[in-house]
């Protein structure tokens, strides 16, 4: 071959410019065809193989720990990679890899996995532990997409607003010590938001509360004058606000800095920041965990990867999280209510379920799982506003 | 067997001899395609897919994108006024920064090049790349702790009834400029160590007084050493987005980026081409100012 080319050389530097012309015209055309997406009815698993020796997951930081994940590797032969994930735009973008065999996604990013064709239905028939999950957590909006079950709910909580209860007096009971500008101008620079387009909801439920006029209903479906009203709430906390938070061990520093004295956290902070000694506190249980608004909050979701390359070991992941005393464990590891009712004889305090309210449906009524805002709220009308919009306002809102 | 492999292998070792003997371009040829084709490919390709993105749009639900050609994402950048703050923004601390290291770089880098004994100038320069070592995040983090309100640089400013700067945009600048002081040091030391001192001397002795041989002689000389650090601070500072997000809550034009790419990447594309135009233009005044005529 070699020895009937003329002149290697100019072979070379052909070979060199017929990859850029390749180059260019992928970028021109585009290529691929992931515009595709859409409900593909997919064919679900029929039966649990033999596991495929690892298993590759997207989860929030205390999801999958070694207390639970070393066991399951040993009872499965499935190796578990996992990759923690700060926000949900992260998860997606994540997912849109195709390295990963499951996720565990909040409402906020259901959706979008599910329209962008990134995940595959879950047949539950094959997850024997599903028989059990609370029934309020069975076929929801965020998680069964037109009848069909898109994946395994994992817990669920609510978002916290917490406080240093040394700077802090007395104890608030409302979100108006973020939220109204006259209440947390008290606080001026030592308040921390979450920097996510969801506080856009979290300032909604507010709203929903105290402005009635506004006929907010759910706090992701607003409409452009409902959304206004958000953000103008919003724009004004920003001078109040001391810093938005993205990484939890950035807010953990804040707060034991002495830099932030109230603001939204996860429970994963306020247990952290209390092992460290922080004087940090959280609405009490006599006012039932929540500010009286009420609170945004997740419940979140095992999802199937569209061409997963481990099905099998995903399916028995999915099956191994929501094992009675495995999601106690991670329950209480985490701080939020299990999704497994059995799961509530398991815990290692007995008061567990109570004190979290996993068994009283209620109680959930007052939290607004994260769901991904779109323009269809519903009405018919397409008159909301949809996730880009959310997050031009928040990158306005913050400046 | 084994001597049969090796016989085979130094067979075709000779084989590709023969094959390169005499053929100075085959040789240049073999020896550049790796290098040339990863900067073609994985550098130019890449920027000519960024390019091509720019102009592509979103599915607002599915967040896929939609490869239909279309301008406003480069509207939306142009019209809203929060776009221009933060690029202004970026744009200026990236300035900051840059005079900030080129003033305190250049009198150690004199003192280096001109001044300091072999052993001293040993140390400096291991010195000054010693920071180099450490990563990147536990330097921006320590700053994070020394800026805190309960930090360092709170209680040693405390007992003189002053206070640091805490987060903000204060923070990015000083920051920055701790990060990046190496990369307009090297230069600028290099730059100085290749004046002759002869030229120095002769300036002295047709009557120059110390300022004016600095001000004729040397800073003409090293004045593209300090365009070529600069280089490095600027772009440096134009591109980060860790240092802004962990002691600041500013937006930088990476942070917008970073938040778009999830679910927005035509239009994150669209922004990552605003620093590739500021640097152009940026490298076109140095060329003006004639930094890289003595190169």
């Amino acid at each position: 071959m070699r020895k009937r080319d003329g002149n290697p050389a100019r072979t070379a530097w052909l070979v060199v410019a017929g990859l850029v012309v390749f180059m260019l015209a992928l970028a021109g055309c585009g290529g691929g065809d992931d515009t595709t997406g859409g409900s593909d009815s997919s064919e679900e698993l029929q039966k649990v193989g033999k596991g495929e020796g690892e298993v590759s997951l997207i989860s929030w930081a205390g999801y999958v720990e070694p207390g639970w994940s070393k066991p399951f590797e040993q009872k499965t032969g499935c190796k578990v990679n996992n990759k923690e994930a700060g926000t949900s735009d992260e998860m997606v973008e994540l997912m849109k890899t195709g390295q990963y065999d499951g996720v565990s996604a909040s409402g906020n990013a259901t959706a979008r996995l599910v329209a962008a064709g990134l995940v595959a239905p879950v047949n539950v028939d094959l997850v024997p532990n599903y028989e059990t999950v609370f029934e309020d957590l069975k076929d929801q909006p965020y998680n069964t997409f037109d009848g069909v079950n898109y994946g395994i709910p994992h817990g669920r909580g609510a978002n916290l607003l917490m406080w240093n209860g040394d700077d802090v007096k007395p104890a608030p009971d409302s979100w108006n010590v973020t939220l109204d500008p006259k209440v947390a101008a008290k606080y001026k620079g030592k308040i921390s938001q979450y920097d996510d387009p969801m506080s856009i909801a979290e300032a909604a439920v507010y709203l929903k509360f105290h402005e009635p006029d506004l006929g907010i209903e759910n706090p992701y479906e607003l409409n452009e004058e409902q959304f206004n009203a958000a953000i103008d709430l919003l724009e004004e906390q920003s001078a109040n606000v001391g810093e938005y938070w993205s990484e939890a061990a950035k807010q953990i520093s804040a707060y034991a800095g002495g830099d932030i004295q109230v603001g939204t956290t996860w429970q994963y902070q306020y247990f952290a920041l209390k092992e460290e000694g922080v004087p940090v506190q959280a609405s009490p249980a006599s006012q039932g965990f929540l500010p009286k608004e009420g609170a945004t909050g997740w419940s979140d979701t095992w999802m199937l990867a569209k061409d997963a390359k481990h099905p099998n070991c995903m399916y028995e992941w999915m099956n191994w999280i929501i094992e009675p005393k495995v999601n106690a464990e991670v329950a209480e590891w985490f701080g939020e209510a299990p999704a497994q009712e059995l799961a509530c004889k398991e815990t290692a305090n007995k008061n567990f379920c109570a004190e979290y309210h996993a068994e009283e449906p209620d109680f959930w009524n007052r939290v607004y799982y994260w769901e991904t805002p779109l323009a269809d709220c519903g009405n018919g009308e397409e008159d909301c506003m949809d996730y880009n919009d959310w997050v031009k306002a928040w990158t306005t809102i913050k400046g | 067997m084994a001597s049969e492999a090796v016989a085979e292998r130094r067979s075709a070792g000779h084989r590709l001899a023969d094959l390169l003997h005499g053929r100075p371009r085959l040789q240049v040829g073999a020896l550049l395609a790796g290098p040339v084709g990863w900067l073609v490919i994985g550098y130019l390709g890449s920027l000519a897919l960024l390019l091509v993105a720019a102009f592509w749009s979103v599915d607002p639900l599915s967040g896929s994108t939609v490869k239909e050609f279309t301008l406003e994402n480069f509207e939306s950048l142009v019209n809203e006024p929060v776009y221009r703050d933060i690029v202004w923004r970026t744009v200026r601390t990236a300035l900051l920064v840059t005079i900030t290291d080129a003033v305190i770089a250049f009198p150690i880098a004199f003192y280096m090049a001109k001044l300091a004994s072999r052993r001293g100038k040993a140390l400096l320069v291991v010195g000054i790349l010693l920071p180099l070592w450490s990563s990147y995040l536990v330097k921006v983090y320590a700053w994070r702790t020394l800026l805190s309100a309960n930090g360092a640089i709170n209680w040693a400013l405390d007992p003189i009834g002053l206070s640091g700067p805490g987060y903000g945009q204060t923070a990015v600048w000083l920051v920055m400029s701790y990060l990046w002081l190496p990369y307009m040091i090297l230069p600028i030391y290099a730059g100085l160590e290749r004046i002759p001192d002869s030229l120095i001397s002769a300036s002295e002795d047709l009557g120059a007084s110390p300022f004016t041989t600095f001000r004729r002689v040397i800073l003409p000389l090293s004045f593209p050493a300090v365009v070529a650090g600069s280089i490095f601070t600027f772009s440096l500072t134009l591109g980060d987005y860790i240092t802004p997000r962990l002691v600041s809550s500013d937006q930088f034009i990476g942070n917008v980026i970073y938040s778009n790419i999830a679910n927005n990447q035509p239009f994150a594309a669209a922004l990552a081409l605003v620093p590739i135009v500021v640097m152009i233009a940026y490298l076109l005044v140095a060329r003006r100012l004639g930094a890289f005529e003595h190169v």
